[in-house]
């Protein structure tokens, strides 16, 4: 009998030499999850280390929100502390919401199914002999999550504040017909910025650690009202993190790639009023 | 209607076994405990199966079906196409006994390394009192059947045998959890479950939740808060801020440590 001493082979086990015996497509959504994120980080990356072509005006991309370091003129909202910063400015700031997804409950889920195949699905034998989990470092590290949601919440805040910017009145040189230029403005750009932010924040207040922050910690909801009712919208949130992680995810480089678009002067804004 | 439906049952002990073929006649309606119970009845008299209620409430026919942990009596024959061959295998987590039964024990010992809960005093008047909606967060927990299909997935010990030490599962993190929800529980138990009980070697990959046949949120709602509560007390540095002000959150007062 050929067994190894680890694994659903182990000595006592069922003697089954398959690694699985599930006949359904297990390895599909595994394989997805590794496509689209390995295109993300792709693009995020190229996107990230480019430096440039980030503000069309009064568009900011929320790569490079806000933009700290050495940014074009316009683009800085809150000031340039970091101007002596020799990099993309994106690599100041992208290290909190990057930070914030990589340590986040449902994102563990996926990359470690999809990338370290830990395991790959369930019920199929993951390919590792040992295994540790997040008891050192540095995946121990992942235990910071809460620090980075801390943090995800200036930069949502930051990229609401973008989104106001985004209906600011247009200079002269953008506007329309007759070149009146009062008034708020409203562009395709403006309604991507404005459904991405909404998704940011679907994603950031359904998070894991702040349906703990705001009332999961406690032992006695009955003497904490006002926490109890913020735990049970957080909790409805809750039930769909996954999504709003997804969804987050594809509207932040869609916004990205039509600022990408409008600054290299490939397309032009579609004003709305 | 009836009809054949061809069935690969695991046959065998520890010293060994395999993947055995047959053909057993089954009705509409009929779940796999049903074709099951006839291969037994009619072809194979001296197969293994553990199963009591065929209700989906005891727990005991805890089993593989095509390679996904299922209770083999809340498994409707008509979730798969009549050609189709259904593979049976026992729990492939834990020692097999015979055939489809295997020795759970692993569990059994798991929850004897857990406290109890520890009620402080009674009132004034001789009870207890507990709010009603302190009371509803740890009913989900206690729909638990112990059919242990999250142990039985969980890659933590199912892919490594080592790991059977040091390692409670995910049954045992939502007990950690309901206990630590407890209002009038006097243990701090947050210690314990991340050092003796393994909860930092949960990578949360949901698969208990996914085979729970009671429909447990085992992770969002069990795991990841224990977790959170051990990131209150060993990482948190607003926690450890609030603590040095005085601004502490004082719904823990009265625990100690276990």
């Amino acid at each position: 009998m050929a067994t190894t001493d680890h694994g659903v082979t182990s000595p006592g086990r069922a003697h089954i030499e398959a690694r699985t015996l599930r006949q359904d497509r297990w390895w599909q959504s595994p394989l997805a999850t590794f496509v689209v994120f390995s295109g993300f980080v792709v693009f995020a990356t190229i996107r990230a280390f480019m430096g440039r072509d980030y503000y069309a005006t009064p568009y900011l991309s929320p790569f490079y929100s806000p933009c700290l370091g050495d940014c074009v003129e316009g683009a800085s909202d809150f000031g340039q502390p970091f101007a002596w910063w020799p990099l993309s400015a994106a690599l100041i700031i992208l290290v909190f919401p990057l930070g914030f997804r990589m340590t986040c409950y449902y994102y563990r889920k996926a990359y470690y199914r999809a990338f370290w195949l830990s395991p790959p699905a369930c019920g199929v034998a993951e390919p590792h002999t040992s295994y540790s989990g997040e008891t050192r470092f540095p995946l121990i590290l992942q235990n910071v999550h809460r620090w980075f949601w801390y943090a995800a919440v200036v930069v949502g805040l930051v990229l609401t504040f973008d989104v106001v910017l985004a209906f600011r009145p247009m200079p002269a040189e953008y506007a329309l017909g007759d070149g009146e230029t009062s008034g708020i403005h409203m562009g395709l750009g403006t309604l991507l910025m404005l459904v991405n932010v909404v998704l940011i924040w679907l994603y950031t207040l359904s998070c894991h650690s702040c349906r703990h922050v705001v009332g999961g910690r406690l032992r006695h909801f009955s003497k904490h009202p006002v926490r109890y009712r913020l735990w049970t919208w957080v909790s409805r949130l809750n039930t769909s993190h996954g999504r709003w992680a997804w969804y987050s995810l594809f509207s932040v480089a869609v916004v990205d790639f039509y600022i990408f678009l409008l600054a290299t002067g490939r397309i032009q804004d579609v004003r709305f009023f | 209607m009836a009809y054949d439906l061809k069935l690969r049952v695991w046959r065998g002990d520890a010293e060994g076994g395999d993947l055995t073929d047959y053909t057993v006649e089954v009705s509409e309606g009929e779940v796999v405990l049903d074709a099951l119970h006839r291969l037994q009845a009619t072809q194979t008299g001296d197969l293994a199966i553990r199963w009591n209620c065929k209700a989906g409430k005891c727990g005991s026919c805890s089993a593989e079906v095509n390679g996904r942990p299922r209770l083999m009596c809340m498994t409707r024959l008509s979730d798969f196409d009549p050609a189709e061959t259904i593979t049976v295998t026992p729990m492939r987590t834990f020692p097999v006994i015979r055939d489809l039964v295997t020795d759970v024990s692993f569990n059994y010992e798991k929850a004897r390394e857990l406290p109890y809960a520890e009620l402080g005093p009674r009132d004034p008047d001789g009870k207890r009192r507990m709010m009603q909606v302190d009371v509803e967060r740890g009913q989900e927990f206690r729909k638990c059947i112990e059919c242990y299909l999250c142990q039985d997935v969980c890659h933590v010990v199912r892919d490594h045998e080592d790991n059977k030490q040091h390692f409670a599962g995910p049954r045992f993190f939502i007990r950690y959890a309901e206990l630590d929800m407890h209002p009038l529980d006097t243990h701090d138990r947050r210690r314990l479950a991340q050092d003796a009980a393994g909860l930092g070697m949960c990578n949360i990959t949901k698969c208990c939740t996914e085979v729970c046949p009671e429909g447990i949120r085992i992770t969002d709602n069990g795991i990841i808060p224990m977790k959170e509560r051990v990131v209150d007390r060993k990482y948190d540095p607003l926690v450890w801020l609030g603590n040095k002000i005085g601004l502490r959150n004082r719904d823990d007062d009265g625990r100690t440590e276990v």
